[in-house]
């Protein structure tokens, strides 16, 4: 159970927005909307822990993410802009490794499976840097199919550079996650039909 | 999280680091020939006089291991801030003082090690004796960790800094002169025949205290530098 109270976040000598209150409840999806500079990456930041709020509070579970930051961050999966992928590494060694310093557990099965069902079985021993952008967005998602025992999962904008075929996995992805009651924080421009128990809404900037 | 998870996380981060060195073989070699060329440009300027060579060497070797190792510091974050992989390391419920940590060493493994491997080589060109030779070793070995901990805050402090470089040097250099004192000095003080292990001890505590304190501010600056 994911609470925010009032939270306000500022950058630089603008604030973003303030007296922001929602919640999420297991299953549920959360999307933010808003348009470019309206603050949606910084309230997923917010969200994760990585940038304190200039005002307001986060809860998980009803305690304060601050003052339970591992505890907090083991429940967290988060894929941001940058996708944490090595460009020297291999997409199995890339899947492995930062699962495993995440904190999963990564077995070979395990592991062969993300990459086929994201279509990178045959790229798993290539370099990351003879991949397409869109193939590297693959294989950071592919550790979202290893961290299927973190409930929350914070996405920033998951769907760009991947073509249709990649948009229905992890479409299925995300519906799978939220119907075994996990919670979904998703930015997007693009409108993807995600069906979910509960889908709640916030507008940032207005 | 178990003992076994944290084992494990630990283990993969300086693997993988140690793994992408190792496909970046030419960045090393750079560090190395660095090194051996900073080295070699004394004999070259203050000329080829062996009794001014011999007691210049420990002094010269420990410069330019010094210089080296701040020249490899960039690469200890710049990579991975850039891709988002410290980002991650930053969410994971390990405790991300001890994450870095393993990263400081296997950063010491792949830049500081060679350069202690390769400095009896150098030593030879400044006629240090068997007894000095031993003496540099020992002190590169305690030294040159103490070198990768306390530039590792430098460098997470000047993560997405513009010009971090320059100011990376800056911020460091001064931090370094302790290690460089007591480095230089256990190789004289061995070579005069008062005995190396004062220097050499108080070398030790410098890393024991680095080994404590680096780690924790290092893990402060990344969280800083993430935001």
């Amino acid at each position: 159970m994911l609470a925010i109270i009032k939270l306000e976040c500022v950058r630089g000598e603008r604030r973003l927005f303030s007296n922001l209150s929602f919640e999420a409840a297991p299953h549920t999806l959360l999307e933010v909307r808003g348009q470019n500079g309206s603050g949606k990456t910084s309230l997923l930041r917010n969200l994760c822990g990585l940038l304190p709020p200039a005002a307001g509070a986060i809860q998980w579970c009803g305690k304060d993410i601050y003052t339970i930051a591992d505890d907090y961050r083991s429940h967290l999966a988060y894929l941001g802009h940058l996708s944490g992928v090595k460009d020297e590494l291999t997409a199995s060694e890339n899947i492995r490794m930062s699962a495993v310093a995440a904190g999963l557990s990564a077995s070979a099965e395990q592991i062969d499976a993300a990459l086929i069902r994201l279509g990178l079985r045959d790229f798993r021993d290539s370099p990351c840097k003879a991949l397409s952008q869109g193939q590297r967005r693959r294989v950071a998602l592919a550790r979202l199919c290893l961290s299927v025992t973190r409930s929350l999962w914070i996405l920033d904008e998951p769907y760009t550079a991947l073509d249709t075929a990649a948009l229905a996995v992890i479409k299925d992805l995300l519906e799978s996650h939220l119907e075994a009651g996990g919670i979904v924080v998703l930015t997007t421009h693009q409108e993807v039909a995600i069906t979910a128990r509960a889908t709640r809404r916030v507008e940032l900037g207005q | 999280m178990n003992d076994l998870s944290l084992t494990a996380a630990l283990w993969t981060v300086g693997s993988r680091d140690l793994l992408a060195a190792m496909r970046h073989r030419a960045d090393l070699l750079t560090t190395l020939i660095f090194f051996a060329l900073v080295a070699s440009l004394f004999p070259l300027g203050v000329g080829s006089e062996t009794a001014l060579l011999r007691l210049m060497g420990p002094g010269v070797v420990w410069v330019a291991a010094l210089l080296a190792s701040m020249l490899a510091l960039t690469r200890l974050f710049a990579s991975d801030y850039g891709d988002g992989t410290l980002e991650q390391l930053a969410l994971s419920p390990h405790p991300l003082t001890l994450l870095v940590l393993a990263k400081i060493g296997a950063h010491w493994l792949a830049s500081g090690l060679p350069l202690v491997i390769i400095a009896p080589l150098l030593g030879l060109q400044f006629d240090l004796n068997a007894d000095a030779q031993l003496v540099l070793l020992a002190s590169l070995l305690l030294g040159t960790p103490t070198l990768s901990l306390i530039g590792a805050v430098g460098a997470a402090l000047t993560l997405g800094v513009r010009g971090g470089g320059a100011l990376l040097s800056l911020l460091v250099l001064p931090l370094y002169v302790p290690v460089l004192i007591f480095g230089a000095g256990a190789v004289e003080a061995s070579a005069a025949g008062l005995g190396a292990g004062a220097h050499l001890s108080l070398l030790g505590a410098l890393l024991l205290v680095a080994l404590v304190f680096a780690p924790w501010a290092t893990a402060v600056s990344v969280r800083i530098a993430v935001e």
